[in-house]
């Protein structure tokens, strides 16, 4: 079999899967790399196990609030083990259905470590690594590179493992800490704060910035923080980690806040302090593409400085988002085939953390609207006053839109709570689409469901809110 | 019960139109059937006939008003005795809530093409404009036509950062129209002429055409004495009949020929694939008082020499009076530019989209050539063909204009 291909892509997870099977449908011959497992970190170790994790948390606490909906049971527990097993066949299940649809569309996948090994012409030759040895080269006119991103490591506070954990090993945890310090509130470190904390773990979260969540609304932010602080989490913003003196079973440090230091043992500790891209040994030296803080630089269409290489996915920076790597994969190759595809906007892409309660946002924050010289109109609309979400016992939660006065375009919305995460996309449409807030006022939501916030958050906008 | 009588859209492309004239008067009768207006569209002139009967309460957009969008109401239809309401009703909500301005003005002026109300109105198939609520919003804002805008989304869709794009285009021009005005005001003799409905039309079509089409250009000569030769005998055995055919129908079934036999060229590229015509549909273009316009012969390669010439003789005569009805002049699969009666030596023609090619035919005229290594005088007429690159490849392009040569200098296919 030849080794020249239409397309090469390397790494196999949203960004690359998906790029090479819309490759195949639009007709190219294509080859995927993949160094680890087919699904990259999204369905192995990110997005879906930690899912998987949540859903048990959420269960489990649910049979703690029985009698609120006049049901008992007795002495509800979990088995550590087999919820993280649960998670695992999940994974793995999800990673087995990576496999068979590159196979059904043909795409040629090949185990190993990619680097590219030079260009002649128009052509890029790609070496195929396994344990130090290359195994094969490929050809091809067109590289995608989909390596995608890992946990940043500070200094002193490394992963370790053992005492200090990263978001692997906090989603196979082999025991369940008593006491547990998450350091970085972004979705990462609030999923697993709020994991542990519904498995019965003692939970302090620290935060450098002055709030949590911080790409987040502000309203939103502080109503997570209140009901995380309502469920036993102990949370520090502009706190300051000092050093991990780490003991046998125990990890003690001082945290420097505002309100003055606070002396922490725990049993655990998760770091989750943000991303930097796989641009290592890729062989991008000998190449054009430029690099800058972790990530490769690209255009629009997530073209590089060099011809014919393409970066797509967390690799291509942030927001580091499956669904972003995915949509990036797809335009990419759209745009290689000769098509004209809409670029990606940032304020289209949707954001979300399923924690409990969810947090669900597209488009500009309040504050950065009104930096960006709008003037705005905001409506808000409480879960409390929803009928869905009262007979659900889920009153915990807000729906808040912003729209451009002047012309009614949706500058940004931002939800809170049960089921907020699944909703979004409404709003997404609306902005991808360019409704405004008469399209919205017209749409018919049914009745009774969550979503009727999304309504009247818009009402409440203009002419006022019906059901408050 | 008072109605709105609505612009109408008298062809499938029309968005909208000038009120030429008004036929009848406030407070005329008026039977369904009976003339109201003449419409000037951007190719021609048509006349509009009442469809219900009653008596023409309201002039709602006096004579000579231009840019009116299809399904703006024009006019008031109220039955005998009924008192005549001073707004239409069909003013889309938005602007009745307006409050302020009078609600007849903004329903001539404003209103390009707003709200899913008016669309729903109109049964007709009249090209949809794909735009977003959002940049309609904006475009109504700004006073911005939206048929002279073009979108960048999906399929073409209007989005904001077109109507964006449009009004800094619309700044740009107002910033060098006034410096012109400055020049004028010292000159002191320009005079301003506002463009009519059909030269606006031209203008951006040919724009569109000649920045996004790639052209490219092939020419020949061609010997016509064999087919003036064959000319003059068909038109004195045709002349007790009164027909006359002339170089131009015999060029138009040429080409139907060539095409026929050729099909490679008619053709229309579009973003995602390639139209290939079963139907030789030949457009000729025909001068008229503002402009030119493209009659269609329709199957001209199953058409004879004697069907060419009577169809075209018509459709040119009704043409220059603006008679044309939309389907004879909409569509068409090749044009044919002649320009052999103003004595023009050889010009190449703009493609007219979205057809893929244009033949431009210049002056037969006498010229040295070399025949068998001798000079002798022969009558030559030189022919440009104008190719979409995306569509034709040069090789085609030139293989084509072979064939047509060949089929005008031995014509007697033309008439077999
Ligand atoms: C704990 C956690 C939870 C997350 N939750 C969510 C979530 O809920 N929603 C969401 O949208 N995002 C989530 N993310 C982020 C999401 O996982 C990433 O944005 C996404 O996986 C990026 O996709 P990608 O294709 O760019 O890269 P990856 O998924 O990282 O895939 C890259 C692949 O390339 C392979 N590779 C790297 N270098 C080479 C090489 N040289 N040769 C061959 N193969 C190579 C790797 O083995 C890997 O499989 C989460 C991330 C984490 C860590």
């Amino acid at each position: 079999m030849s080794n020249l291909f239409d397309l090469i892509v390397i790494g196999g997870g949203p960004g690359g899967y998906v790029a090479a099977l819309r490759a195949s449908q639009l007709g190219m011959n294509v080859a995927l790399v993949e160094d680890a497992q087919l699904g990259g970190v999204c369905l192995n170790w990110g997005c879906i196990p930690t899912k998987a994790l949540l859903r048990s948390a959420e269960v489990y606490q649910s049979l703690y609030k029985l009698k609120e909906y006049g049901l008992s049971a007795e002495n509800p527990s979990f088995d550590l083990p087999s919820v993280v097993k649960r998670s695992r066949d999940i994974a793995a299940r999800m990673g087995r259905g990576v496999a068979h649809l590159l196979k059904k569309a043909k795409v040629k996948t090949v185990e190993g470590r990619a680097q590219l090994a030079g260009r002649s012409g128009d052509v890029h030759t790609v070496s195929v690594l396994k344990g130090g040895q290359e195994t094969t080269r490929l050809q091809a006119p067109h590289v995608i590179l989909a390596t995608g991103a890992r946990a940043r490591q500070l200094p002193g506070l490394e992963t370790d493992g053992k005492l200090v954990w990263g978001a692997r090993e906090a989603m196979t945890p082999d025991m369940l800490p008593k006491r547990l310090l998450v350091i970085g509130s972004g979705a990462i470190g609030v999923e697993f704060a709020s994991f542990y904390r519904d498995m019965g773990c003692e939970v302090t979260i620290a935060e450098v910035a002055d709030r949590i969540l911080v790409a987040e609304d502000a309203e939103i932010s502080m109503q997570a923080r209140k009901a995380f602080e309502k469920r036993g989490i102990v949370i520090h913003t502009s706190a300051k980690v000092g050093s991990l003196q780490k003991g046998d079973d125990h990890v003690s440090t001082i945290l420097e806040t505002p309100k003055g230091t606070v002396e922490l043992t725990v049993d655990r500790v998760i770091c989750a302090v943000g991303i930097t891209g796989n641009v290592e040994n890729l062989g991008l030296e000998q190449t054009r593409a430029q690099v800058e803080r972790g990530h490769i630089i690209v255009d629009e269409f997530c073209r590089t400085d060099e011809p014919g290489l393409y970066a797509i996915g967390d690799v291509a920076g942030a927001p580091w988002l499956a669904h972003k790597a995915s949509h990036e994969g797809v335009l990419c190759v759209e745009k290689i085939s000769g098509r004209s595809p809409e670029p990606l906007h940032p304020r289209n892409i949707p954001g979300c953390t399923y924690s409990h309660p969810q947090i669900a946002s597209v488009g500009l924050t309040e504050e950065k609207a009104k930096e960006a010289g709008y003037r705005i109109k905001v409506g808000k609309f409480p879960f409390l006053a929803n009928g869905k979400a009262v007979a659900l016992g889920e009153t915990e939660g807000m729906t808040k839109t912003i729209f451009d006065a002047e012309t009614g375009e949706l500058l940004g919305a931002h939800m809170i709570g049960a089921e907020v995460t699944e909703m979004i996309q409404g709003y997404v449409i609306v902005r991808t689409g360019e409704l405004t807030e008469a399209e919205l006022s017209e749409t018919v939501f049914p009745h009774p469901t969550i979503s009727e916030t999304m309504h009247e958050s818009v009402l409440a906008a203009f002419e006022g809110a019906l059901h408050i | 019960m008072a109605t709105d009588i609505l612009m109408p859209a008298l062809s499938p492309t029309m968005k909208t139109g000038t009120l030429a004239r008004w036929l009848k008067k406030e407070g005329d009768k008026v039977l369904s059937g009976d003339l109201l207006a003449e419409i000037e569209t951007d190719k021609a002139t048509m006349e509009f006939e009442a469809v219900d009967e009653g008596i023409l309460g309201r002039i709602l957009v006096p004579e000579g008003t231009a840019d009116i969008p299809v399904n703006t109401p024009i006019a008031i239809l109220v039955e005998e005795g009924e008192a005549v309401p001073e707004a239409p009703a069909s003013v889309p909500s938005g602007e009745k809530e307006g409050g302020g301005a009078s609600a007849d003005k903004a329903s001539v002026a404003a209103a390009p093409t707003s709200s899913s109300k008016e669309s729903k109105g109109s049964g007709t198939k009249e090209e949809r404009i794909f735009i977003s609520p959002l940049a309609r919003r904006l475009a109504k804002e700004h006073g911005l036509d939206i048929a002279s805008l073009k979108g960048t989304g999906p399929n073409g869709r209007i989005l904001k950062r077109d109507i964006e794009a449009g009004l800094k285009a619309a700044s740009g021009q107002k910033e060098e129209s006034t410096s012109g005005e400055s020049v004028a005001e010292q000159a002191g003799s320009i005079e301003r002429v506002p463009h009519s409905t059909m030269r606006k039309v031209i203008a951006r079509r040919l724009t569109e055409s000649k920045t996004q089409v790639p052209h490219f250009y092939v020419s020949v000569d061609i010997e016509l004495d064999a087919l003036l030769a064959l000319r003059s005998k068909l038109n004195a055995s045709l002349v007790d009949e009164g027909v006359k055919i002339s170089v131009n129908d015999m060029m138009i079934r040429a080409v139907a020929l060539a095409l026929k036999k050729r099909p490679g060229l008619n053709v229309q590229f579009t973003e995602t694939e390639m139209l290939h015509f079963s139907d030789v549909d030949i457009a000729m273009a025909v001068s008229i008082p503002d402009g030119l316009i493209t009659p269609i012969i329709r199957k001209a390669d199953q058409k004879t020499l004697r069907q060419i010439s009577a169809e075209a003789r018509d459709l040119a005569i009704r043409a220059r009076k603006g008679k044309l009805k939309p389907e004879e002049f909409q569509g068409g699969t090749f044009s044919i530019s002649n320009m052999g009666m103003f004595g023009v030596k050889d010009f190449a023609a703009i493609i007219n989209p979205p057809q893929a090619a244009i033949l431009a035919i210049a002056a037969g005229e006498k010229r040295p050539v070399i025949r068998d290594g001798e000079v002798r005088a022969a009558t030559m007429m030189t022919a440009t063909l104008s190719v979409d690159h995306r569509a034709i490849d040069g090789a085609l392009g030139a293989q084509w204009l072979n064939m047509l040569r060949d089929l005008v200098q031995n014509p007697y296919s033309l008439v077999i």
